[in-house]
């Protein structure tokens, strides 16, 4: 590139113009123009080389757009929300008891919790999933309850819970320790300052970043589709995976794709939203 | 309130009437040994101020009142109940230990009135109409009584911490423990708070209080201890050690503190 600004001249000082009589504003001025060159030499050279009309038949067929109603709603959308609320919930309270665990004066507590949390946040989710289906073939006997719903819910559970208790502990730890010192000296348990005094205010600061927690389980709740569900069961990739093939069309792959973003960017401002009030609030 | 002053050594008989004693305690973090032999006892009823440098182990002696900090050796007896025994139920006894801290230490998340009955609740199973009428009362008493559905961030100060002292009365202690109590408020909030613990010094109770108010100190503490580096080096009513300190350490502690000069140390 030959048009790039010569940066490597020293710098003269008070701003007078280099040796190639441009000032370091003008120099600035003339990289944005070549900047928005390429980038508009770019947008004309996809819009030149891209079929349109083939990709419009694929992706944004308007018939075969109404045959993913109602079912991407009512049996996708509602799974994919069931999967990941129950995932989440189960999450939740597995990385409280972890972070807790994290947090004890009990050595072998500390072990168990750090040997989940470093496990489990180090595996692939999908492998955890495949896991989860092979397992029952291993262990005779085992079987997961809630059929295929707690298998998916089993998933994420054990998916989201290392990482919340990762975020739950940081935010126990963000308590001042003045307020399990104030409620002991009133005469509180240990336990009892825990849940009336420390938790509720851990979790009020945790609650941006689980929301980001949220979304990513949301997201990685599509895995469900390596469980080989079926009917009733599927939720929003599977679902526009098997709609796809049934038309041999990608526009479900589209429709479901914006039903996600549907639920991900509001939740996503909702947790910036709440970072931002609680900025404040400090 | 006819208290008189105690000798700074400790009678061997009847024990059990002191409030509060501590005999031969030690306390260390690590290699550093912050109390290094404290004998101390204080009479029911009295007001004993701990006055010191920073650093000197008063916050530290007055933390072990309650064992908040766990003393590395030594007894601390208050009631009659021996804290420094594993066999005692702590939080049993804290019940009738009152604590307020420097930075107040006020639960965020709960409204003023909730601060106050949330202990009494559920450490003394108070019914709510009961705890409620003894935190409104306990708040009246303080003068916050109008606030009682705010929350902490919407008070001042000086509000805060008159909310954790009727938090800490509501619970009916017959021992305060006031670790720096006007040291985190701004010098025009001061007076309020130490109106209301000259209020509780009136009505006969015990207090321990650790501070910097010389002024406090010599008009309503019975006795002033003075600590320097791990141990008590004076005790004695508050004109003896303010007035007319015998150490070389008092006098050059005194000496700062009153220097208008150096009035912010």
């Amino acid at each position: 590139m030959t048009d790039q600004p010569k940066t490597t001249e020293p710098a003269l000082a008070g701003g007078t113009p280099g040796k190639s009589g441009l000032s370091p504003r003008k120099r600035q001025r003339i990289s944005r123009a070549v900047q928005y060159v390429v980038l508009v030499a770019v947008a004309v050279f996809l819009a030149m080389r891209i079929e349109w009309g083939k990709l419009g038949e694929n992706f944004t067929k308007l018939d075969v757009a109404e045959k993913t109603l109602p079912d991407l709603f009512t049996v996708a959308l509602k799974n994919t929300i069931i999967y990941s609320v129950g995932g989440f919930v189960f999450a939740f309270l597995l990385g409280l008891v972890l972070a807790l665990m994290r947090l004890s004066s009990v050595r072998p507590y500390r072990w168990i919790a750090v040997a989940y949390i470093e496990i489990f946040r180090g595996l692939p989710a999908l492998l955890i999933f495949l896991l989860i289906l092979f397992l029952p073939l291993a262990i005779t006997g085992l079987e997961i309850p809630g059929g295929t719903y707690g298998q998916g819910i089993l998933g994420l559970t054990i998916v989201g819970s290392a990482y919340m208790a990762e975020t739950l502990r940081a935010g126990l730890q963000a308590v001042p320790k003045g307020q399990m010192e104030a409620a002991r000296s009133l005469g509180m348990s240990y336990t009892r300052a825990m849940v009336s005094i420390v938790i509720p205010q851990a979790v009020r600061i945790v609650i941006p970043p689980t929301t980001n927690q949220f979304v990513s389980l949301l997201k990685d709740s599509s895995l469900v589709l390596f469980l080989g569900v079926s009917g009733d069961y599927v939720e929003l990739t599977k679902f526009g995976n098997d709609t796809a093939s049934t038309y041999a069309n990608a526009t479900p792959i589209l429709v479901v794709g914006v039903t996600y973003l549907l639920v991900t960017i509001p939740l996503g401002y909702l947790a910036s939203r709440l970072e931002r009030r609680q900025a404040r609030g400090r | 309130m006819t208290v008189s002053p105690t000798s700074p050594t400790i009678s061997e008989e009847a024990p059990a009437n002191h409030a509060v004693e501590i005999r031969d305690l030690h306390k260390s973090f690590g290699k550093l040994e912050v109390l290094r032999g404290i004998d101390f006892a204080v009479d029911p009823g009295q007001v004993v101020c701990v006055i010191g440098p920073s650093g000197s182990g008063k916050s530290t002696l007055l933390r072990c009142v309650n064992l908040l900090e766990e003393p590395t050796s030594g007894k601390v007896v208050v009631h009659g109940v021996e804290l420094t025994d594993r066999d005692v139920d702590i939080d049993a006894a804290r019940r009738s230990v009152g604590m307020v801290f420097q930075q107040f230490n006020l639960f965020p998340h709960m409204t003023v009135l909730q601060n106050v009955m949330i202990s009494q609740r559920r450490v003394l199973g108070r019914r709510k109409a009961e705890a409620e009428r003894i935190a409104r009362e306990n708040l009246e008493k303080v003068g916050i009584g109008e606030k009682c559905d705010a929350f902490p961030a919407q008070l001042s100060g000086g509000q805060q911490q008159r909310v954790a002292i009727a938090r800490a009365l509501a619970m009916s202690p017959a021992l305060m423990l006031f670790d720096e109590p006007t040291s985190a408020l701004d010098p025009e909030l001061v007076g309020d708070v130490l109106t209301v613990m000259r209020k509780l010094a009136e009505e006969g109770m015990t207090m321990l209080v650790v501070t910097h108010e010389m002024a406090f100190a010599r008009d309503v503490a019975d006795r002033v201890v003075f600590m320097d580096g791990g141990v008590i080096v004076e005790d004695g009513t508050p004109e003896q050690v303010i007035g007319a300190p015998q150490h070389e350490r008092t006098k050059t502690f005194l000496r700062r503190v009153l220097d208008p000069t150096h009035a912010d140390i």
